[in-house]
């Protein structure tokens, strides 16, 4: 006895497999981790003396950039999903073509690519104008939130990178596959959650 | 291992074969469970010691303040004892560095890390955790993080020294051992992270068949709810972390006042505007639910071993669940019960009084389960058993003293006084401490195939309670004297504390007496891996499924797949030959009368 159950295939009485709790478990802390960070936001915003918090966040951020990149992960949401979708049609079909999986990874690992190269032009027009973490406290919570969001991203693409280029599980297992695609989609959704959050508020409010 | 025609698992043919490991595999990079969890155990048991060692060093110097410390005084150098004698500095270190390696290297990884990866599949008839090498990279991240916090010894102004807590914004400013003192954490954060994720995944998805959420022993109970406090509070302390190092790193002013001046010079790097309080609020909002995951895995130890030698069901096992989930969810709201004294408002005070207030009830309830459970009983005096015992008693003063600490005018006195030590530390030392002896007693036989030395196991336990008695009821009576736990110099210096002086002396020696005790506990952990008396499968005579596996038990833990067939605690049910019926035996008569939940669960498993 020493196979571990449930790795792919669902348990009849709660309906999910290993990973899929895992990952929820993850997200969770993860919503934790960047609840803190937004918690310290207002605590800081609301307990700041007066005239040292910026009235709009666009007295330093760029909003037009900020809704391209928006717009950008977004839509990596949807070529994600389509990704996955992509799969589990042709696992529905009993087919194993991977053409249309690997467009819309390939779409997906690309637009988090555009949302890095826009964030460097962000940070460093904020470097350009001498606006560090240390000019004061709305700089720094932006640069810290954004910079753990931007590792997030990282870390995801690489997740999704490798998803794209090493693909023989596809042959061997391929509902483990599939669920491999779907688990790195909800975290990269989650990503992509966190840059809705941020956005309004650091750059808008 | 006659269940392989089952598994359509077949790239994994290499694990199927067990190919002898070598030494790497099987003790370093191993992913089972058992052995992980004893890595965690050793691991955590040696930096306990180490902890240890940093306390007698400090009660040392509040017994005699400024004398030289003879023999190994001078070997510690001139940067912390120049000719034996210590510097206030390297007593600041010794304090922040006792606390973070007693609770975030030593207690939790042994409670969680060590038994709960240990017991945890094994209770649940689980070949294995859930995420085997999560599993194996979670251990290694918590030595490399522990490498990093006694490494931090060595750098040029030595360890972190602002406390535990590293309260801002004094550890903003500190030497960088308060920087390696915040990488440590985030290593250690992520470890914890990678645990809990796994403990839970594994309890909801693993369970043998049969095996229902209430038909699982307390301990299982006890160490899901610890995960999910683990999952959910340490990230915020990780987000502290990450903000602390900016203020460190990159001069940010997250915890930087406006115009601080330290030693005369006037903090002009930090743009200000920044909030200490945000730290406490951060760091509390973790450290108050790790309170309970000290706490919540050492019931649990204390339940089955309590169950096992009284040989009766446990009294009241769905309060307890349903106590140990309360306790869980309100140990999330009682965190500025640390901080009465910050300036935070009247009105901020009064709702973290009441919070504290009702969380004494669940707390309560299950130690009155466990009291009430030793009634009519003809108990078994065995090692694990005297350790559970003497939990009851010291964690209920450790509870009790709490209580005023609560409550926010009294808190005005005893604030930051010795009283709070001894509060703490009734919880911590005696209390989990011991419940976690009871456990290693209690489940040696499982990990070794041999039993502990009863006579060694004796000689440990009354030296050893009556020594953490001696060394911790004192501090109460220092504490509502007045005497800060702050101070270097034992109260030497403070009018007050004058008439206590001798309560230092005292302490030292039982703290003396306490290390000798441990001399009896560590011949008996190692000579009894080879000269331990046999012990059966069963070693207890107990009923929950661990006791189905094998001793020690093999990679993947048992021989064929464990059925729970009746609730975990099923002693001396009339009507029995044996005064235990275990989970996994079927046949025995009804069991479980008016459990309701026994319908589904039992009928619905095909016999074998």
């Amino acid at each position: 006895m020493d196979a571990i159950p449930y790795t792919v295939e669902e348990r009849p009485d709660t309906g999910l497999n290993n990973v899929k709790i895992g990952i929820w478990l993850f997200l969770a802390s993860e919503v934790m981790l960047f609840g803190a960070l937004f918690a310290s936001y207002i605590l800081l915003r609301v307990g700041a003396p007066p005239g040292t918090w910026p009235v709009h966040g666009h007295e330093y951020l760029d909003v037009p950039l900020a809704t391209l990149n928006t717009a950008f992960l977004i839509t990596s949401s949807v070529t994600m999903v389509m990704a996955w979708a992509a799969l589990m049609r042709q696992r529905q079909a009993g087919t194993s073509d991977l053409r249309k999986y690997r467009i819309y990874m390939a779409l997906t690992v690309a637009l988090g690519f555009g949302f890095l190269i826009i964030k460097y032009f962000e940070y460093s027009a904020k470097f350009h104008h001498h606006w560090y973490p240390s000019t004061n406290n709305f700089l720094a919570i932006y640069f810290v939130l954004t910079g753990l969001h931007g590792l997030h991203v990282i870390g995801g693409m690489a997740v999704n990178g490798y998803l794209l280029v090493n693909t023989k599980m596809w042959k061997t297992a391929p509902q483990q596959f599939a669920n491999r695609v779907e688990t790195a989609g909800l975290f990269w959704h989650f990503v992509d959650l966190v840059w809705i959050f941020l956005f309004p508020i650091l750059y808008l409010l | 291992m006659a269940e392989h025609s089952h598994d359509a698992h077949g790239d994994h043919e290499h694990e199927h074969h067990h190919p002898k490991l070598g030494f790497w595999r099987k003790y370093v990079f191993s992913t089972d469970h058992k052995v992980i969890g004893i890595q965690y155990a050793v691991t955590g048991l040696l930096f306990l010691f180490f902890g240890f060692s940093l306390m007698m060093l400090m009660r040392w110097q509040l017994a005699n303040p400024g004398q030289p410390l003879p023999l190994i005084g001078g070997l510690l150098g001139d940067s912390r004892m120049p000719g034996g004698v210590m510097l206030p500095e390297f007593y600041n270190q010794l304090g922040a560095m006792h606390g973070t390696i007693m609770v975030f290297l030593g207690v939790v990884p042994l409670a969680v890390g060590g038994f709960g990866n240990f017991s945890v599949p094994l209770q649940i008839g689980a070949p294995d955790m859930a995420f085997p090498r999560l599993n194996m990279a979670s251990y290694h991240v918590y030595f490399w993080g522990g490498a990093i916090m006694l490494g931090s010894f060595f750098l040029p102004g030595g360890a972190a020294q602002s406390g535990w807590t590293s309260y801002a914004p004094l550890a903003d400013i500190a030497p960088t051992g308060q920087t390696a003192w915040l990488i440590g954490m985030i290593f250690l954060i992520t470890s914890s992270l990678l645990g809990s994720v796994n403990f839970i995944t594994t309890i909801i998805q693993l369970r043998a068949k049969g095996l229902t959420f209430f038909k699982l022993p307390f301990f299982v109970w006890a160490q899901f709810v610890t995960a999910f406090l683990l999952l959910l509070a340490f990230p915020p302390l990780e987000a502290a972390g990450v903000m602390q190092l900016a203020d460190r790193l990159l001069d940010t002013s997250f915890f930087m006042p406006e115009g601080l001046v330290v030693s005369g010079q006037v903090m002009d790097q930090y743009a200000g505007g920044g909030s200490p309080l945000l730290w406490q609020h951060l760091f509390w909002f973790l450290a108050h639910p790790e309170v309970y995951v000290l706490i919540l895995p050492a019931l649990g130890i204390v339940a089955e071993v309590i169950a096992n030698n009284t040989r009766k069901p446990l009294w009241g096992y769905k309060a307890l669940v349903y106590s140990v989930l309360g306790v869980g969810f309100l140990s999330f709201v009682v965190w500025a019960h640390h901080m009465f004294l910050t300036g935070m408002g009247t009105t901020i005070n009064a709702f973290f009084q009441t919070t504290t207030m009702i969380i004494s009830i669940p707390s309560v309830i299950i130690l009155t389960a466990l009291i009430l459970s030793l009634w009519g009983a003809s108990i078994r005096f065995n090692t694990p058993m005297l350790f559970a015992l003497a939990f009851l008693p010291m964690f209920g003063i450790g509870g009790l003293t709490g209580l005023p600490l609560g409550l926010s005018a009294a808190d005005i006195h005893l604030h930051d006084t010795y009283y709070v030590i001894g509060h703490f530390h009734y919880v911590v030392a005696p209390g989990t401490l011991f419940a976690l002896f009871a456990g290693i007693y209690y489940w040696y036989p499982k990990a070794t195939g041999r039993y502990l030395s009863e006579r060694l196991g004796k000689l440990h336990f009354w030296p050893s309670l009556i020594c953490m008695n001696l060394i911790f009821f004192p501090m109460f009576i220092q504490g509502m004297a007045g005497v800060s736990r702050r101070l270097f110099d034992g109260g030497e210096t403070y009018a007050h504390g004058q008439d206590l002086l001798w309560v230092n002396d005292l302490i030292a020696y039982s703290a003396w007496g306490l290390a000798l005790a441990q001399i009896p506990f560590v011949i008996n952990f190692f000579m009894s891996i080879k000269r331990g008396a046999v012990a059966p499968a069963n070693a207890w005579d107990a009923t929950t499924l661990e006791w189905a596996a094998p001793s020690p038990a093999p990679h993947g833990n048992f021989l064929s797949p464990p059925v729970a067939y009746r609730g975990p605690y099923e002693y001396s049910v009339p009507g029995e030959e044996r005064d235990f019926l275990p989970q996994f035996e079927p046949g025995g008569g009804p069991s479980d009368p008016g459990d309701e939940i026994d319908h589904g669960g039992a009928h619905a498993v095909p016999a074998e």
